[in-house]
């Protein structure tokens, strides 16, 4: 058993697994940046009820939010390709958790806003800021730190949710685990605990991260 | 795509069935696990909060999928022989349990430790208070999450898409790739998860309203 463990863990496939902790890491982080800055815009929209566009943003929130990222994922991989698209792999997947999560991200920024006194508003209002300046210098400042907790928790999930990419082929942890374990059913169990522990070491700090952010508010 | 809903609704109808069953059987399961769970992480023994610590941070921190294809891989080889539809399950329950776990458990510290308190003044023990006093009063509070969690039980259950678990997302793919017609079989797989997921939403979104 112990052998299994040093055989598997050649210099080779310890490169290779971590070649695709890079690729999750390389599509997380962007996901990360681009559902922040789409789900932030989206939740406000969803938040100043502008006539039918908040409306209509609000139901296309709904619609992706209660989808599987599996079907996302089809749709942009094999889906647009019908329409003349034809995205590459890491692009597809990247498209894919973006839409998904910034989906999600809207729905935790609209409730953060609406968390916030109204009384802040009023007084920005009152003190002659516009709409638009009070909602920018003073209502999501404040919005933005409540929400932190929740908004790390969500980048936890799009971390693991990137195994599911594996579907269309990405070629990250747990795809290139299972092509060193397809050529040596010994490897099974070391390539489990390799990438079990690598995700669970990514996905640990960021949550200790998130409980330190919400301690710190507290 | 209503074409597909006419050439397939008994592919598709099994796949949904599929996927109802999956996630009912996982909510049942690890409502029961996570509340378990969760009573040990509330529990005075710092011997028992430690193992729900570890075992709550093991499956809140791995993917999903990485637990069902243990059990789709490792398990026939070398513990027991089990199919794509009893991986996914099991899976799914231990994944989603620990995150229940945290939902329940908030629920508990939302009850007022006056209660706790007086309960064990009336000489009930500690699991007796648990039980009789402090859990009927913290479950008003964990129903939204918990139908938000059966949301996420239910996307989550496309997983079994990977291991032949012959649920929605996998007769989608059967469907996509045999009527070439990708777009419209994945937009009528859509159409059924919505159907399920969308109402379930709502309704808990109308009941946090209402809680507050």
């Amino acid at each position: 058993m112990l052998q299994n463990f040093i055989d598997a863990y050649s210099p080779d496939n310890l490169r290779y697994l971590f070649g695709g902790l890079g690729i999750t890491i390389l599509v997380s982080v962007v996901s990360i940046i681009g559902s922040f800055i789409i789900g932030s815009i989206l939740g406000v929209i969803r938040y100043v009820k502008i006539k039918y566009f908040s409306a209509i943003v609000g139901v296309i929130i709904d619609v992706i939010r209660n989808l599987p990222l599996i079907l996302i994922l089809f749709f942009t991989y094999f889906g647009l390709p019908n329409l003349g698209v034809k995205p590459e792999i890491i692009p597809a997947a990247i498209l894919a958790m973006t839409i998904f999560e910034s989906t999600m991200l809207a729905e935790i920024v609209r409730s953060g806003i609406q968390a916030v006194d109204p009384g802040q508003m009023e007084g920005a209002r009152a003190n002659g800021l516009t709409y638009w300046q009070g909602l920018w210098h003073i209502v999501l400042p404040q919005a933005m730190v409540k929400m932190i907790p929740a908004i790390v928790s969500q980048f936890i999930s799009l971390v693991k949710d990137t195994s599911l990419a594996t579907i269309i082929l990405l070629p990250e942890m747990l795809y290139r685990s299972q092509i060193i374990y397809g050529q040596n059913t010994n490897y099974i169990i070391p390539m489990f605990v390799a990438i079990a522990l690598m995700y669970f070491v990514v996905c640990y700090c960021l949550s200790v991260l998130a409980r330190y952010l919400e301690k710190r508010q507290a | 795509m209503i074409h597909i809903f006419q050439n397939y609704w008994g592919t598709l109808l099994y796949g949904l069935g599929q996927t109802l069953l999956c996630s009912i059987l996982a909510l049942v399961f690890s409502l029961i696990l996570g509340t378990f769970f969760a009573l040990l992480e509330e529990s005075p023994s710092k011997v028992a909060r430690g193992i729900a610590r570890v075992y709550i941070e093991i499956f809140r921190n791995i993917p999903l999928l990485v637990i069902t294809m243990f059990f789709y891989v490792v398990f026939p080889l070398y513990v027991i022989k089990m199919n794509g539809f009893t991986a996914g399950t099991i899976g799914l329950t231990l994944y989603t349990s620990a995150f229940i776990a945290e939902t329940v458990r908030a629920g508990i510290q939302s009850v007022d430790s006056g209660q706790m308190e007086g309960a064990r003044a009336n000489g009930l023990s500690f699991w007796q208070a648990m039980r009789h006093i402090i859990l009927p009063q913290a479950f008003r509070y964990v129903i939204p999450p918990l139908g938000n969690q059966f949301v996420n039980l239910v996307k989550n259950s496309s997983t079994l898409a990977f291991v032949g678990g012959f649920d929605l997302m996998y007769q989608g793919n059967v469907i996509a790739s045999s009527s070439l017609e990708t777009i419209a079989a994945y937009s009528a797989v859509g159409v059924l998860y919505l159907v399920i997921t969308l109402p379930i939403s709502y309704y808990m979104r109308y009941l946090e309203k209402r809680l507050a």
